[in-house]
């Protein structure tokens, strides 16, 4: 995809007219020179965060499950709405790694690297939670299918609390090959550069590569493959996330529309969450020119999109309550939104429905303050609607003479505010160690949609092709047809 | 010379169109090229070089269906032959309930199947260290080598001659 007709009307996705070589400068000096004080600051309050949290996990293992204010019959709260929350996250990332490659959207190469990484650092915090919540994690194991001495006795095949299992541990083991896979040539490039003790360790870290053409070959096939793979990971993750829910009894909870209104929802949540990043990096590390206003853009779109479809997906929730007849649903979405957690719906709906609709307007889109403050809204926003699905519904299910009340103690908040340290610490490592954007495939772009060959300057356009005045390079075997 | 040591020469251009013209000049002059690295995978080369197809889908597909078997005959056996139970008034064989692990299954043994396969067929791997021709290959230059093992020096000339002619910014003799 790096030759070929280039449109006159595309934005360009690399500014500042950069060469081959500027590109690598670019992208490889922020992991080439000392941390500046804002990443210092940044990365002593994660540590601290990380570290209030592994506090309240300890207390959680040894003195027991007791010290979160579960209790019947709101058997899950801030726990479960935290693994959802950051499971939804990882979805952009993979979404724009894979999907994005497979529709051959260009604009996928800024944001990319920065993404993955997000993914699996959010799967890490996700993963987390179904660890600590079962109370005896010394025992977790039990979950695997394993030949053991206990019968042997094997899980239960039919509950997607054990489908999860994989497709969590499936989601975490895909979304990190990809993008080590991606990142091997970066390494190679920041290896070729560095001295001393940085040059032994990006020689391990780059596996030996070399830029062969047949490996580069290999790389692209075995890229695209994994990218068909992963594809149908998002979709069927977080689905099987959302039939935790659909396939129990409880009214509010099953419901069909739960595996694509939470796959819209995981999708419009994780790429708020790489809005808020993106915006952050690259005002921290000048990559205006990599990430730049078509990107932040492109992707405030797609948070359009599935905003829009969230709040369809929470109208046609409401209107099937009622058409359906069934009063424990009715009552349920009743319940919801004026009941004892009515301010979480309300936020939930003001964040989710309202707020997107804001990009409607090209000027908003394209503001980069505003991206950032939708961005968080987004996130809180999608925090809420696992808050009340769970918590909400949980509260107030069939029997009157169960309904309760949750509150979450110190320790679960604190066990969030560390998923929160551990994700900026993990991320904040990233940027120092990793080229935060994808160096070779900026470089592979840089002719079609560099701005100095991209919009006027187009030395060819379509235009050309089609009056006949140039003939168009298609080369014998079109072997990278169908990627990028 | 070390076993397994090569003598090469080799030239690097500053842009992919120049690179591709000195292949196609290389093949017209029948010149043996032993290989050409490049910084990023570049669009039309592969046909110049004569690469066949990666088959490394085809691997892919292969340890995709292990994972197909493994799991849905795993849990096959275990739910059927091995210890049977009534899980909620399911049948002892629920095939839909296995649709989720096995599709998960296919895509883990398909992914690490595939990248362990790429680095093993590439000489690629966690503390494997190969021979670096020259360091601006995996930053703006393109490189084509040939193999001038056993050469006299006017073969070497030859080729010396032709990255002049292609318009080479750099040539040099290494042994890797």
């Amino acid at each position: 995809m790096g030759s070929g007709p280039t449109s006159p009307i595309r934005e360009p996705l690399i500014r500042g007219h950069k060469t081959y070589h500027q590109i690598t400068e670019d992208l490889c000096s922020p992991t080439e020179r000392a941390p500046n004080r804002a990443w210092t600051l940044a990365f002593i309050v994660a540590l601290s965060a990380l570290t209030f949290g592994v506090i309240c996990i300890i207390i959680t293992i040894w003195v027991g499950i007791g010290t979160w204010r579960l209790n019947r019959t709101i058997g899950w709260g801030w726990d479960i709405t935290n693994f959802v929350w950051w499971i939804g996250i990882g979805h952009a990332g993979t979404l724009i790694s894979a999907i994005l490659l497979l529709f051959r959207q260009k604009w996928r190469t800024g944001v990319n690297r920065a993404a993955e990484a997000m993914t699996i650092f959010a799967v890490i915090c996700a993963a987390l939670f179904p660890a600590i919540h079962v109370g005896r994690i010394w025992v977790v194991f039990y979950f695997f299918p394993y030949p053991n001495t206990r019968g042997p006795l094997w899980p239960n095949f039919n509950s997607p609390l054990l489908w999860d299992l994989f497709a969590i541990s499936t989601y975490f083991t895909v979304s990190l090959l990809f993008w080590y896979t991606g990142l091997v040539p970066d390494f190679a490039t920041v290896r070729d550069r560095a001295k001393g003790f940085r040059k032994k360790m990006y020689t391990f870290l780059a596996f030996g590569w070399t830029g062969a053409a047949k490996h580069w070959q290999r790389h692209e096939s075995l890229s695209l493959v994994l990218a068909g793979l992963a594809t149908p990971l998002v979709l069927s993750v977080h689905t099987i996330v959302s039939f935790d829910f659909a396939t129990s009894v409880i009214p509010g909870w099953h419901t069909t529309i739960f595996p694509p209104y939470f796959v819209a929802g995981a999708i419009f949540s994780g790429f708020a969450m790489v809005q808020t990043l993106m915006v952050i990096t690259r005002k921290v590390l000048n990559l205006q020119e990599y990430i730049t206003i078509a990107h932040i853009e492109s992707m405030n779109k797609v948070i359009l999109v599935t905003g829009t479809i969230v709040g369809v997906a929470y109208l046609t929730e409401l209107f099937i309550a009622w058409y359906s007849g069934y009063v424990y649903e009715q009552f349920a979405f009743f319940n919801r939104a004026l009941g004892p957690y009515w301010w979480a719906y309300f936020g939930m709906m003001t964040c989710n429905v309202l707020s997107p609709q804001l990009f409607w307007s090209k000027k908003i889109r394209r503001n980069v303050t505003m991206t950032f403050f939708m961005s968080i809204f987004v996130n809180i926003g999608m925090w809420f609607e696992r808050f009340v699905i769970i918590a909400t519904t949980l509260a107030r299910d069939y029997l009157p003479s169960s309904w309760s009340f949750y509150v979450p103690s110190i320790v679960e908040i604190g066990i969030y505010v560390g998923t929160l340290g551990i994700f900026s610490t993990f991320y904040l490592i990233f940027v120092r160690v990793a080229p935060v954007v994808a160096i070779a495939e900026i470089k592979h772009i840089l002719k079609s949609a560099g701005d100095q060959y991209a919009t006027s300057n187009a030395k060819t356009t379509v235009q050309q092709v089609e009056s006949g005045t140039l003939e168009l390079q298609v080369d014998g075997h079109d072997s990278h047809h169908g990627h990028h | 010379m070390k076993h397994g040591e090569k003598n090469i020469i080799f030239g690097l251009y500053d842009d992919e169109e120049d690179l591709k013209s000195a292949v196609r000049k290389a093949n017209e002059d029948h010149l043996q090229i032993m290989d050409v690295l490049t910084p990023f995978p570049v669009h039309g080369l592969d046909p110049l070089l004569g690469l066949s197809e990666s088959r490394i889908h085809i691997g892919g597909f292969v340890y995709g269906m292990l994972g197909t078997l493994t799991a849905f005959l795993g849990m096959t056996w275990i739910f059927t032959r091995d210890w049977p139970q009534i899980y909620g008034g399911k049948p002892y064989w629920p095939i839909l309930s296995f649709v989720p692990i096995t599709f998960e299954l296919t895509v883990l043994f398909a992914s690490i199947g595939m990248v362990v396969t790429f680095y093993i067929i590439n000489g690629q791997g966690p503390g494997i260290v190969n021979p670096i021709i020259h360091p601006s290959i995996t930053d703006d230059k393109f490189c084509i080598a040939f193999n001038t093992n056993d050469m006299e020096s006017n073969q070497v000339d030859r080729y010396r001659q032709f990255f002049h002619n292609t318009g080479a910014s750099l040539v040099e003799t290494k042994t890797i």
